[in-house]
């Protein structure tokens, strides 16, 4: 296909909305450079079809592509939530990561490719200067270990909780100000918060939402997203400076989505 | 200070698309001042909803109710002020905004309207 066919696709898709035409439509909106449709079109299919790994990976090639490295890496993660062997994702991730100046595990990523992929030549070809310029060399029976999350999460106990989507604890806990035991509460509490961040962010035309600050009284709080399914809420005293705060989640969720990520 | 003049010092804030004062037992519109086609309504409602919700969780944790809520998006952001009186005072802006100078405009603002 190419770009001339994009008039006579957008008119079946508009005929049609739940056609996979979606797919080619989008992907040749981005081969011309179109990002912004190309992501109109897929995210709009990925939503309607949220268990189809392709729709997830060509909506993070496209979120690539506009320099929305985190939202990608959200939706590759998706992917492979979906589909553990996908090799795009894998190496998209690996490209991420390199970015990202993680070459490690850019490193990793790119291995998993390349052992789904055997036959990609240029793969393993990258994947040889990625390991020479690393200067890595196997260890056989090592692997290193995930993360723990809860070192950067819960430097003091219970001020840091991860929670999933629906409300279960995944790691950390909080405590109510008088000392006793609140993560449950809370994780409950952070599923509607979550939900309702949604509706709000979509029908106000927010975008896809990062971040709820809560300032005041005596503590401040910091709501994040550290993968689509994941909800991080870190607090300190209000002593601690709302910004330093915000710096603190900032790390907290980068560690929490790669402990995520090594879980999947 | 009326309150028009309280939300019209926010909108004049660059970024900032609109600012209301709003009921938060039922979320509805007291005074507006929206700088191009947002529906007040629902931003009301939509704001009430979630500082409730936020509400809930801090009242979970033993806490009193913060003093400035922040949603922040791709594309723009949400905040949020309770002030005295029932009454909570919101503002709607680019990602761009000057959050720190909104940031106060709306604590202040929250003053003025008790």
């Amino acid at each position: 296909m190419t770009s001339d066919d994009i008039p006579a696709l957008t008119a079946q898709l508009a005929r049609d909305p739940s056609s996979l035409v979606f797919l080619p439509l989008a992907e040749l909106l981005r081969r011309r450079g179109q990002f912004e449709s190309a992501l109109t079109v897929a995210a709009q299919g990925a939503g309607r079809y949220p268990e189809m790994a392709g729709a997830w990976d060509l909506v993070a090639r496209i979120q690539s592509d506009r320099g929305e490295g985190d939202l990608a890496f959200d939706a590759w993660t998706t992917v492979l939530r979906l589909a553990p062997e996908h090799v795009g994702a894998h190496k998209g991730l690996a490209f991420l990561s390199y970015r990202a100046g993680d070459h490690a595990r850019s490193l990793r990523y790119m291995q998993r490719a390349a052992e789904l992929s055997p036959e990609d030549a240029p793969l393993a070809a990258a994947l040889a200067r990625a390991r020479e310029r690393a200067g890595a060399r196997p260890i056989p029976g090592y692997a290193e270990p995930a993360p723990d999350p809860l070192a950067v999460l819960d430097p003091e106990a219970g001020r840091a909780v991860l929670v999933d989507r629906q409300g279960r604890i995944l790691a950390g806990g909080v405590r109510a100000a008088d000392g006793r035991d609140a993560a449950e509460a809370v994780a409950a509490a952070l599923g509607g918060i979550t939900r309702e961040a949604d509706r709000v962010a979509r029908l106000l035309g927010l975008g896809a939402w990062r971040r709820i600050a809560l300032e005041g009284g005596p503590a401040h709080f910091e709501i994040r997203l550290p993968t689509v399914d994941a909800v991080l809420l870190i607090t300190r005293p209000s002593e601690v400076p709302a910004g330093r705060l915000a710096l603190l989640a900032d790390r907290a969720t980068a560690t929490a989505r790669r402990w995520l990520e090594e879980l999947r | 200070m009326s309150l028009t003049d309280t939300l019209d010092t926010l909108t004049r804030i660059a970024g900032v698309r609109g600012a209301l004062l709003v009921s938060r037992e039922d979320g509805l519109v007291v005074a507006e001042a929206l700088m191009d086609s947002l529906d007040g309504a629902a931003v009301a409602a939509l704001a009430a909803s979630l500082t409730q919700r936020i509400g809930g969780m801090t009242a979970a944790l033993g806490h009193p109710e913060g003093v400035l809520v922040q949603l922040t998006g791709s594309e723009g952001a949400l905040l949020v002020a309770p002030a005295p009186g029932g009454l909570l005072v919101v503002a709607i802006a680019a990602a761009d905004v000057n959050a720190g100078e909104l940031r106060l405009g709306l604590l202040a603002a929250a003053e003025q309207s008790a």
